[in-house]
């Protein structure tokens, strides 16, 4: 039984893993960036969802209405405007670009919302169902189908839209996708535009799930790095098995050790299965 | 002749230092087969995706339906109504086959007839139907180049670029690409033709434009041009 709960907890972690992977690989996939500064994106969607569920006093999941939109113009103009500019000279500026950003970004909400812990709490935070020995906190169900509905919404984008279609072109070959009239500039800003919708959620996620500081994007950032190396850099049903994977090997390892645990699973794919689990 | 669609005057394109056309003039008629043969590194493809919109030129004029398409970017030119099958095909490799075709109504010039163009390119080429869900990374080098064709056409194209199509196919291949191609240009879509096959080539054009050292230098109807004429012009002799 004692195994089982633990299964249970891996995979309703593993969701919340999955949607914090989930922007990653796309920028990875995509725009061929390693952007540095997605753990800042995730906590800034943190603070979005707290302080505008507290100012209207409304459940946080509503906040997603205002956050997605929000965070999508946010990433499209920052992709548009910096970003793209300097591709212009290649991946390591950019690559350094977004390690400037996160530094900014920490210091900045270390500026507005001081290094105190904040937490997002739901009417249904404390709600805990037990069937036959198994507990299961109602939160986690709510995040997991929330985690599972962005990812699915997402691959249904990427494969029945022209939209996505157009994205998935471009991160195959941008001179044909160019040839087929796709713009290649605004394909990513709508990447890195959708990259930021997700963090959004992974914030939303991590804010009702656990407390958080402007300094907690690092650590999750490391683990969308485990989860989009294990799943395979772009695949998105990758991304979603490997945050499962890695929910897992946090409930072995428990809050200790269980980013320990996952990254000697990376280590070991990486010697296995360099490309992933999905890639090819 | 016809009034030409496309008009390439004194086009030069460089990368960095390097001069891959120097001063590339030619006509394209419109409704015609047209070949453009060449040695290797004679400026071919330089020429073709400089007219595409994948290469900026750095001198000379581009014309396509009358107007000025110089240094227009590729996403740009192909409403126009002008497509290059690339060399090498160069199909999306992760996406399935019929993905694709699809892209290839991406311009908005394309999407209201897609369903349409695909039943076309279905029939042109059965293949594709029967391999539809396959990814095209799995498919044959000469699927692959139908993809390729069929994705042109998808955007309903006036004229097409095919970039040394028979590139690496084998010889029965290359033979039901040409005759495909052959009814594409029935249908009354302009070809241009990019080949190192002068044989082929000449055969199947109206027109021939021969190219050495970056520059257009011999330009006529199979019939006028001898093989003399040719032979001097592609080797420089």
């Amino acid at each position: 039984m004692i195994v089982l709960q633990y299964i249970i907890n891996g995979i309703l972690l593993g969701g919340i893993y999955a949607v914090l992977g989930v922007g990653m690989t796309m920028i990875f996939g995509i725009v061929k960036l390693t952007n540095l500064a997605h753990g800042e994106f995730v906590i800034i969607g943190a603070y979005a969802s707290t302080l505008i569920a507290g100012a209207l006093g409304v459940d946080p999941i509503l906040t997603l209405i205002v956050t997605i939109p929000f965070m999508f113009i946010i990433g499209m103009i920052l992709q548009s405007g910096l970003i793209n500019r300097v591709m212009l000279k290649g991946s390591e500026p950019a690559l350094l670009v977004t390690f400037g950003l996160s530094i900014i970004l920490q210091d900045a909400m270390l500026l507005l919302f001081t290094a105190d812990a904040r937490h997002a709490g739901g009417a249904y935070s404390s709600i805990v169902f037990h069937l036959g020995g198994i507990s299961i906190a109602l939160l986690d169900i709510i995040l997991l189908v929330i985690s599972l509905l962005t990812i699915l919404i997402l691959s249904w984008f990427l494969n029945k839209t022209y939209m996505g279609r157009s994205i998935r072109a471009t991160s195959d070959d941008t001179q044909a996708a160019s040839l087929m009239g796709v713009s290649v500039k605004r394909t990513y800003g709508i990447a890195m535009g959708i990259a930021m919708a997700t963090a959004a959620v992974a914030g939303l996620c991590i804010a009702l799930k656990w407390t958080y500081y402007p300094s907690s994007g690092g650590g999750y950032l490391l683990t969308a790095f485990g989860v989009v190396v294990i799943g395979g850099m772009g695949s998105i049903p990758g991304t979603l098995v490997a945050g499962l994977i890695f929910g897992l090997a946090q409930v072995i390892g428990g809050a200790n050790y269980g980013l320990l645990v996952g990254y000697i699973l990376l280590i070991i794919m990486l010697a296995v299965r360099p490309q992933g689990l999905f890639s090819k | 002749m016809s009034e030409p669609i496309l008009k390439v005057e004194g086009v030069q394109a460089k990368y960095g230092d390097f001069i891959a056309v120097e001063s590339a003039t030619l006509d394209v008629p419109e409704g015609q087969i047209v070949s453009l043969i060449g040695s290797n590194g004679a400026g071919k493809s330089t020429l073709m995706d400089t007219i595409a919109g994948l290469h900026k030129p750095s001198q000379g004029k581009i014309y396509f339906k009358g107007e000025d398409i110089t240094g227009m970017p590729a996403e740009k030119i192909v409403l126009k109504g002008l497509s290059l099958v690339p060399q090498g095909s160069r199909c999306f490799i992760r996406m399935s086959v019929e993905d694709n075709l699809i892209m290839g109504s991406f311009p908005k010039t394309a999407r209201a007839k897609a369903k349409d163009t695909l039943e076309k390119v279905y029939d042109l080429f059965p293949v594709l139907k029967q391999k539809r869900n396959d990814p095209s990374g799995s498919l044959s080098g000469g699927q692959r180049q139908m993809v390729a064709v069929g994705r042109a056409l998808m955007t309903n194209p006036e004229m097409i670029l095919f970039d040394e199509i028979s590139l690496g196919l084998a010889p029965t291949t290359i033979k039901d690409i040409y005759s495909r191609i052959k009814d594409i240009a029935a249908s009354g879509t302009t070809v241009v033709l990019v080949e190192q096959d002068t044989h082929r080539a000449i055969k199947t054009a109206q027109l021939v434009h021969v190219m050495l050292k970056g520059n257009v230098v011999l330009s006529g109807s199979p019939k006028e041009l001898s093989e003399d004429d040719i032979k001097k012009a592609y080797f420089g002799i």
